[in-house]
């Protein structure tokens, strides 16, 4: 059996923990400074991207908060590869888990199956694990409250008795091992009809009676949202997948203790309730301070304005590829001016770049993560932005610098100024043109690829699009979408007026 | 009177023909030297090679009793004007950019290089308001006499001209012509100049250098040219010329 929570599939929103403890920064070596002393000082959670590990994100850091050890929050960081390997390179030192993801794809082994042999082989990483938290999040059959009544509905085994019944499954739960087909086998379940449909979408079929039946996971908000109840696996086919903190064993003692705090303490009614406030408030802190004091939902000031999320989004965006491009002109333009020179080394970094701009963009931030100094950052995004930013400018600093009439090199070297003073002030001027359509270039494909910093955490108008596109809600896609469009066309403006300042007004004569 | 420039068994290959054999010539100060022969004959190369836009191969080229060398030549470029074809003017400079470029890099103000700019304003009889304009605003004829005032900016010592006339219409052309002749005597100019036009060579000057497939062929005054050629091919060169000039 083998199981893959769906990154983002539940999510409403994101946000990124570090993203507001990133200010602007102009120069490179304070932004690594920055960066690196992240993991630095208080104790760091991660969370997946899904809001029930949003919400278990929050409650630790709370409950560590509240026993007076300062704790971040990184918010929905990626999968279980992206978030175990982070905790066992300590990038992090805890985040939520589920039992039967680390057995299937973090141990790899189902003879471990259990909380004392799982212990042990989480120790040999130097990781710990909390005793459940009370809930298991696994996969369910879902219906409508009034019609199991009416039909007196409880298990999965009552379902034999409806075959009428119309089935609206996920295309996952459809082809998995361990979904519909070894189910339907082990309850004789043999409905006369089924048709695969996406899980947001499928919310809204059972809501208006489209379907009867449909997957979910046991703690879905949308559960307690359409009124929904969950048919018990009598038969005990589904794997468990209990909800527990997986920690670095180096925290500190009273780090643990307080984490222990939270055992047992969430049950699925409970955790369906904080999910579904997460989700209709898109707070976070708020869903997980609800936790800590069921009356706080009428004190505590509801989440971020649209504007101040925007406003950061926005920021983060034009910090991701404003500096990357900063970096990919830095660097970008001296190498131009050597492969300008032809010969082995001007052909080099020429191929090099070309070969760069080929990755696909998803793929070169993919490549990076695994590397040891970038991993799931800022850092990262910045860099394959920069990478992906520099052949324009290189191809087009070089090709301005070639096309300089022989005459006009001539008369330069006649004059009697020294190298230098020949690049500066007349190859570089009369190049300008070029150098600045490669930029423009540059900025505008970076501004548009930045969108996907957000598949690794790193925020900017990616995260609302992503968002959207797990939840299908195309007003939140849109809500990215627009200022991502908008800001490249005034990219291009910006880049049109540059031009008239920047470029000598002879060239445009 | 000693030569300004001297070159010794000088030559030059490109990859697939020599471009010049092993060549003496001496160009005398304060007089105007003309290299006249057919495309290809290695004049141009000859002019190249003295303001080093290209390293001989063999032989040196002394410049005031001075070796040329890698070293010194940004130094000695500054004393040597360079005129080409079109002018070689910076289209991202005004003309007065182009002019003062080299001197302001020198550390020169402004202020001190006025005087001087004028001064070439009237003697190249380029109009002070077109001082501001940039080159493609100019025409032709213009940005020759911009060129010229950059090349002469600093006063120097020789002044190569390569072809200087040859993209301008003949009136024009004519005008140009006279207006260097007599720059150069007024200055007592020491300058080489290239041209493939014999009437122009005749006019402009003092010694012309005839060559030919890469070697100096006839060196003397129009009048040794006409009367005492030194073979069969100055003959035709020449009588080639006053053809065509006649027809």
């Amino acid at each position: 059996m083998k199981r893959i929570r769906k990154a983002g599939k539940k999510e409403k929103s994101i946000r990124i923990g570090f993203g507001s403890s990133f200010g602007f920064v102009s120069c490179f070596p304070a932004f690594l400074i920055l960066t690196a002393s992240i993991s630095a000082a208080p104790v760091t959670i991660g969370s997946k991207k899904f809001t029930e590990s949003y919400v278990l994100g929050e409650i630790a850091k709370r409950v560590l908060n509240e026993a007076g050890i300062p704790a971040e929050h990184r918010q929905g960081m990626g999968g279980t590869i992206i978030l175990w390997e982070a905790l066992r390179g300590a990038q992090i030192d805890v985040y939520p888990e589920y039992t039967g993801t680390i057995a299937e794809e973090i141990l790899k082994d189902r003879l471990s199956n259990s909380p004392q042999l799982m212990r042990e082989a989480l120790a040999k990483f130097g990781v710990g694990m909390t005793e459940s938290l009370g809930f298991n999040n696994t996969y369910a059959l879902v219906m409508r409250r009034d019609q199991a009544q009416k039909l007196g509905l409880r298990t999965i085994s009552d379902l034999q008795k409806h075959p009428e019944l119309k089935f609206g499954l996920t295309h996952e739960f459809l082809d998995r091992q361990d979904g519909w087909r070894p189910l339907a086998a082990r309850y004789h379940l043999n409905p006369k009809n089924i048709v695969g449909i996406d899980h947001a979408l499928g919310y809204a079929a059972l809501a208006k009676s489209s379907i009867d039946v449909k997957d979910a996971y046991s703690t879905d908000a949308k559960i307690a949202e359409y009124d929904l109840v969950v048919l018990e696996d009598d038969q005990h086919f589904f794997p468990q997948y209990q909800a527990v903190y997986l920690f670095r064993l180096s925290l500190p003692t009273p780090a643990m203790t307080a984490l222990r705090k939270l055992e047992g303490t969430i049950d699925e009614t409970r955790m369906i309730q904080l999910n579904a406030e997460a989700e209709r408030t898109k707070d976070y802190a708020r869903a997980a301070n609800l936790y800590f004091d069921p009356n706080a939902r009428s004190t505590i000031p509801s989440g971020e304005s649209f504007r101040h999320k925007l406003a950061r989004w926005t920021l983060r965006h034009l910090e991701l590829a404003g500096f990357s491009l900063l970096l990919a002109v830095i660097v970008g333009v001296p190498l131009g001016i050597l492969a300008s020179r032809g010969g082995a080394a001007g052909h080099g970094i020429l191929a090099f770049a070309g070969i760069v701009q080929t990755i696909p963009s998803l793929a070169l931030l993919a490549l990076l993560v695994p590397l040891p100094f970038f991993g799931i950052s800022a850092r990262t995004a910045i860099a394959a932005l920069f990478l992906y930013g520099l052949l324009p400018i290189v191809r087009n600093t070089a090709t301005g610098l070639q096309d300089i009439a022989q005459p006009i090199r001539d008369s330069a070297i006649a004059l009697g100024l020294e190298p230098g003073a020949r690049l500066r002030k007349i190859y570089l001027p009369i190049a300008s043109r070029s150098i600045l359509g490669g930029i423009k270039t540059s900025a505008v494909i970076n501004v548009g690829t930045a969108t996907l910093a957000a598949l690794i955490g790193a925020g900017g108008l990616g995260e609302p699009i992503l968002s959207g596109l797990n939840l299908n809600d195309h007003v939140t896609i849109l809500q990215g979408a627009i200022p991502a469009a908008v800001l490249a066309l005034l990219v291009q403006w910006s880049f049109d007026l540059l031009d008239r300042i920047l470029i000598p007004k002879g060239l445009r004569l | 009177m000693s030569a300004l420039v001297q070159l010794v068994d000088v030559s030059k290959r490109y990859a697939d023909a020599p471009a010049l054999q092993p060549t003496n010539l001496s160009i005398e100060r304060g007089k105007t030297t003309v290299l006249i022969g057919p495309s290809g004959c290695g004049k141009s190369t000859l002019l190249r090679l003295i303001i080093r836009l290209i390293e001989p191969d063999s032989g040196t080229i002394t410049f005031d009793g001075a070796p040329m060398t890698r070293e010194n030549i940004d130094v000695l470029r500054r004393r040597i004007g360079y005129v080409i074809q079109e002018g070689g003017l910076f289209p991202h400079l005004t003309a007065r950019a182009n002019i003062l470029l080299l001197p302001r890099h020198l550390g020169k103000s402004d202020e001190e290089l006025r005087p001087r700019l004028l001064e070439l304003c009237a003697l190249t009889r380029f109009p002070e308001n077109l001082l501001p304009r940039y080159p493609v605003e100019l025409s032709g004829g213009q940005r020759q006499r911009v060129s010229l005032m950059r090349a002469l900016m600093l006063s120097p010592e020789l002044l190569l001209l390569d072809e200087p006339l040859g993209a301008l219409d003949p009136l024009v052309r004519a005008g140009l012509q006279k207006d260097l002749k007599e720059i150069f005597a007024r200055l007592q100019q020491t300058a080489l100049l290239v041209t493939h036009d014999l009437a122009e060579a005749a006019y402009l000057g003092d010694e012309i250098v005839l060559m030919n497939e890469g070697r100096i062929i006839q060196r003397g005054s129009i009048v040794d040219f006409r009367e005492r050629p030194a073979n069969e091919f100055v003959s035709e060169f020449i009588n080639a010329q006053r053809a065509l000039v006649l027809t």
